[in-house]
């Protein structure tokens, strides 16, 4: 059993964690070495997703759908691509010259 | 982020696998006779082409343009491999460059590649790198450094009694997979064997390893089985590969496989912490992991011969 004190205090941790979080990074994914974080993402139906190469090695961002629907051409280190979700759905991605990279955008 | 397989217990097993694997001495030579690959040490009872045998170079990973921590002048290492190839005993009587010539498919980086190749006055023949093709599917590339008359970018040759194979698998990459030829290049190398004398040496040259060198890393390709089956009735393959910026070599019945060291940077041995990145190893050791290859076909003996000479000591 968790102390009742310590059970009050993550929830306090949370609640403060939450909203900060959300405000650093509303829709952020950073490259770097070889994968993205987070590997799956959930945002809200307009959101601007941003992703930062900090790898020395280029990489892209592509759709995975059979007809991409978002396509970065390659980003070398500290570039960044973006692209605005207006629909809801399950995006994934990857990149195309690293195409074990994967990842996913979650519009809700 | 999940990299919950970087430490599991498989992948450390196929690390120390992969580590048996590794040669990474200076000068010594591999002699490929019926496909069992014999190590000599140079300066002993090593062969060296000298009595006008056929031989060529192998170069690779040049990636024009890069110029950050180990490396900060790919242009520089690049003419020192060419002055490598220039001091060899006999000269090569040609290159085979397998890929990412240059790091981001820039137009500058393509026309100084060029440039500095030219220096070599070698006749060179390339596969293009996934770094050669981030625009326009290679485009840039093949109007650069492809064979006329290929489609696809994919070709063979004969020179000097071996029949050579140029392969492409960077191209059309899918989600989660690695290096990928596809049917139309497969169903071309089939049509392409068809016919020739199973003592016919063959060399097979493309930039991503044709065996599952590290897939965790995307160190292999996809349908390389298939193009394989068509080479085993051969006494003797060779297959020369690039991507991964270090020696390893493996042996599977007649086809020896052989990945070579970049002209750049190096990177980590499979599975490393370091990750696949460019490896950043100090500055007085990084000439010692860049180097050139020279093989040579050794008439009557149905057998190649393989020299890694590193940029330094």
């Amino acid at each position: 059993m968790v102390p009742r004190r310590r059970r009050a205090g993550v929830a306090l941790a949370l609640l403060l964690c939450a909203p900060l979080a959300r405000a650093a990074a509303p829709g952020a994914v950073a490259i770097d070495n070889f994968s993205f974080g987070p590997a799956s993402l959930t945002v809200a139906v307009g959101t601007r997703v941003t992703w930062t190469n900090h790898d020395d090695d280029p990489h892209t961002v592509v759709s995975a759908a059979a007809t991409p629907v978002f396509k970065s051409a390659a980003l070398d280190t500290d570039e960044t691509y973006a692209f605005v979700f207006t629909e809801k759905g399950i995006y994934k991605y990857f990149c195309s010259i690293h195409p074990r990279m994967q990842g996913t955008v979650i519009v809700e | 982020m999940d990299q919950g397989n970087a430490g599991s217990a498989p992948g450390t097993a196929r690390r120390q696998v992969l580590k048996c694997m590794v040669w990474a001495g200076t000068g010594v030579l591999w002699t490929v006779s019926g496909g069992v690959p014999r190590s000599l040490r140079l300066g002993g009872e090593a062969f060296a082409a000298t009595g006008g045998d056929f031989n060529f170079v192998q170069i690779s990973d040049s990636h024009l343009g890069f110029n950050k921590d180990p490396n900060p002048d790919s242009s520089a290492t690049l003419q020192q491999a060419l002055a490598e190839i220039g001091r060899l005993p006999q000269r090569p009587a040609m290159v085979l460059h397998t890929g990412d010539v240059t790091h981001l498919s820039k137009p500058e980086q393509f026309d100084t590649a060029a440039q500095i190749l030219k220096t070599a006055n070698l006749d060179t023949h390339f596969v293009p790198g996934e770094h050669d093709v981030l625009v326009d599917d290679g485009k840039p590339f093949f109007e650069r450094f492809g064979t006329a008359g290929s489609t696809g970018g994919w070709y063979s040759f004969d020179q000097g009694g071996v029949h050579f194979v140029g392969l492409v698998n960077v191209l059309n990459l899918r989600p989660g997979g690695l290096g990928y030829l596809g049917t139309p290049q497969i169903e071309w190398l089939e049509a392409d064997l068809k016919g020739r004398s199973a003592s016919t040496p063959i060399v097979v040259f493309s930039h991503m390893p044709m065996w599952s060198v590290y897939p965790e890393w995307g160190w292999g390709t996809d349908d390389a089985a298939q193009a394989l089956s068509y080479l085993k009735r051969f006494g003797s393959v060779t297959v020369l590969n690039g991507h991964i910026h270090q020696v390893l070599q493996k042996v599977e019945g007649n086809v020896a496989f052989h990945t070579a060291r970049s002209t750049s940077f190096p990177q980590a041995a499979p599975g490393d912490p370091v990750g696949p990145g460019p490896w950043k190893v100090p500055a007085d050791r990084l000439k010692s992991m860049l180097g050139i290859r020279e093989i040579t076909l050794v008439p009557g003996k149905d057998s190649l011969a393989l020299v890694e000479q590193p940029l330094g000591a």
